[in-house]
């Protein structure tokens, strides 16, 4: 049965459920265990399942990432969570040298069956060092998947099959979507990694997303249906392993096509998909494919600059209307938030 | 024979173990030109009497991981001396399929975890394993191996401290060997420093002794796996010693004047092997006769397993994409 939960109440469940099920699982990090819970997102487990499988851990990223990795080396199942995904550039070795590959170059002798959570996020100042969106960089990187729920079904249901799988996979988790809701089965079930989703369908154009851009880009398709435009909306979820069929089948239907992206424009994941376009299906394409990612400077904290970093959904509607060749007096443009900027919505107070 | 000296299998094992590795990597270094082998190796020679004495120390069911220099820790734990031979020379029979050459061995059904060239990557690798041990619930030990240098990587003191907070089975085991490739440790450490103190000042138990001594090995790290496994938490153990070849390949290179003969010569009358050869003969444990015959044993299987490594395969393309993920 579903019913209504919040993101980081889908990731709560889904680490329950999975620790309930197999006594492997065990969860580390940085103030797992603390009265915050990691956005809420391990609240009550250590009660339930004990200080031996809700770690705590000393500031030590790439430390702990090794010693996470030879737990699972040996039969656990860690899931490891940093609060932002800038920390765990200390542990870039670890994951990078060691998990990504351990299972190749040891020719499958033994598993590092490990998740990695990272958050990412937007706003509220965060900052140069507070906000960096690199999953370009671990999906670049072969022995390791790469995931980013959208929703709460599929933050859940990537999340039991993260913590199932029997290699490393990067979690990334895009602060502003801790609060939003969505449907969520109870129960175990899984969301397959490697699949992207089509979460609205149309003939006119083709918007790829990922994380929180995909809510964008869905507010954006609504603005464009207004203006006659049906763009269908891909959530990519999952970046390595690529669904390239569902995007390549959208964009030979559509001949058009936008990626969003919450990480930087350059040598980003957008341009990835851009690139598998071009190659794959570039005679279908009756305009060029167009990124909208961050701009390309360190995010500044003020919401006075930052502002201009994070594309939203008004400029996936512009960016569209130029893609299509459409008058910008013919568009329809979402109204602006009645909320500043530099927050998801008006309940988020800071500080982060 | 002293009282508290190994019984006579022990002395068998340290022996057999040192010389194993010597004449393997002899012989290794004998073929290299032959430029058949493609890959790195990082000889150790010279260095044997820890692998020996630290490995007779562990039950086969023990875990060890390691860093560039590994074919002794691999061999002395019981590694397949086929497999890695095959996996220098790239074969599909190697312990990595030829994947990981020299520098990446592994043995899992001797306990051999894993060893990386990334210096002191393993260690926080290792004390993941012991926790892995400790969750468990099984009574393993696991013994991290790296060099002298790795006591400079932020991952070395991260570990030890996780090690001592978490009181976990694991022997922390430096050899010391004064040189980080070319670099002495008088460019890279404080004049006076003693590597053992770092983990001392973490509160861990430790220790620094004689490296090419393969009874004293033994015997310390003997000890220290019995506190592991009673539950009373990890030791870190150095052992002094000396790398005889070039730090990659299998030549001598004392002739780059990073170190001078006078000291390189010092460090060959102070070979692990003589020293225990003398001590067997002299205490009556074995003769000339059984301890030729030990060599002669371990020829024979190194000749096998190089003719075995020649003679296998290479891997095939379909091995490309294979073990990529699980």
């Amino acid at each position: 049965m579903s019913r209504t939960l919040k993101f980081n109440e889908a990731i709560r469940e889904a680490l329950d459920l999975c620790m309930a099920k197999d006594p492997a699982v065990y969860v580390m990090g940085l103030g797992t265990p603390d009265p915050k819970g990691i956005f809420g997102t391990t609240l009550g487990l250590e009660e339930k399942y004990g200080a031996d499988r809700v770690l705590d851990m000393p500031t030590a990223e790439n430390g702990m990432t090794g010693i996470a990795l030879g737990s699972a080396l040996v039969g656990m199942r860690p899931v490891m969570t940093h609060q932002r995904m800038d920390f765990a550039l200390l542990a870039l070795e670890q994951i990078v040298n060691q998990a990504a590959k351990w299972h190749y170059m040891f020719a499958g002798a033994e598993r590092c069956p490990m998740v990695i959570r990272l958050v990412i996020g937007r706003g509220w100042g965060q900052g140069p060092q507070h906000s960096q969106s690199l999953q370009a960089w671990f999906a670049h990187v072969p022995g390791l998947k790469v995931v980013m729920p959208a929703t709460p079904y599929d933050a859940k249901g990537l999340l039991v099959a993260a913590i199932e799988d029997d290699g490393p996979v990067i979690y990334v988790e895009h602060r502003w979507l801790h609060n939003t809701f969505g449907l969520v089965p109870d129960g175990v079930y899984r969301v397959p990694l490697g699949t992207a989703r089509v979460m609205r369908e149309g003939r006119d154009m083709t918007i790829a997303a990922v994380s929180h851009m995909a809510l964008e880009a869905l507010q954006a398709a609504d603005c464009l249906a207004r203006a006659g435009i049906e763009a269908e909306v891909i959530d990519i979820r999952s970046l390595r392993p690529f669904d390239a069929p569902t995007i390549l089948e959208s964009v030979r239907k559509t001949g058009h096509v936008l990626v969003a992206d919450t990480g930087w424009k350059t040598g980003g994941f957008a341009s990835e998909v851009v690139a598998l376009v071009a190659e794959q299906c570039f005679d279908r394409l009756k305009s060029p494919p167009r990124r909208l990612a961050l701009v390309d400077v360190p995010t500044p904290s003020t919401p006075a600059l930052a502002r201009f970093c994070y594309p939203r959904a008004v400029d996936l509607v512009l960016a569209a209307g130029e893609v299509l060749g459409r008058r910008r007096q013919d568009l329809v443009l979402p109204e602006e938030p009645t909320t500043p900027l530099d927050v998801p919505d008006n309940r988020f107070t800071g500080p982060f | 024979m002293r009282a508290h000296m190994p019984i006579r299998e022990v002395l068998k094992r340290l022996y057999v173990s040192m010389l194993r590795v010597r004449l393997v990597e002899e012989k290794i270094a004998a073929v290299y030109a032959e430029q058949e082998m493609r890959c790195p190796v990082h000889l150790s020679v010279g260095q044997e009497a820890v692998a020996a004495g630290v490995s007779a120390a562990l039950a086969p069911e023990d875990w060890a991981l390691s860093g560039h220099r590994a074919h002794a820790h691999y061999l002395a734990k019981g590694g397949s001396l086929r497999a890695m031979i095959a996996e220098l020379y790239g074969r599909v029979t190697g312990c990595c399929e030829g994947k990981g050459g020299s520098m990446h061995l592994v043995d899992t059904s001797a306990g051999f975890l894993g060893s990386v060239p990334i210096v002191g990557s393993t260690i926080p690798i290792a004390v993941g394993a012991a926790l892995g041990a400790r969750m468990r619930g099984e009574q393993r030990v696991t013994v991290a191996y790296f060099g002298e240098g790795a006591t400079e990587e932020g991952v070395f003191h991260e570990a030890l401290n996780y090690a001592v907070l978490r009181n976990l089975p694991v022997v922390f085991v430096c050899e010391n060997n004064f040189f980080s490739v070319y670099s002495p440790l008088s460019v890279r450490q404080p004049e006076g420093r003693e590597v053992w103190k770092f983990a001392e000042g973490y509160g861990i138990e430790a220790w620094k002794g004689d490296g090419n001594d393969a009874i004293g090995v033994y015997e310390r790290t003997k000890a220290a796996v019995e506190k592991a496994r009673r539950g009373s938490g990890p030791t870190f153990l150095e052992f002094v010693t000396y790398r005889w070849r070039e730090h990659c390949g299998p030549n001598y290179d004392n002739d780059l004047g990073y170190r001078s003969t006078e000291e390189f010569e010092e460090w060959q009358r102070k070979d692990p092997i003589p020293r225990l050869e003398e001590r067997l003969l002299a205490d009556g444990a074995f003769t000339r006769v059984e301890l030729d015959e030990m060599a002669r044993a371990i020829e024979t299987e190194c000749d096998d397993a190089f003719r075995f490594a020649k003679t296998s395969p290479f891997p095939g393309p379909e091995k490309l994409w294979e073990h990529l993920y699980p």
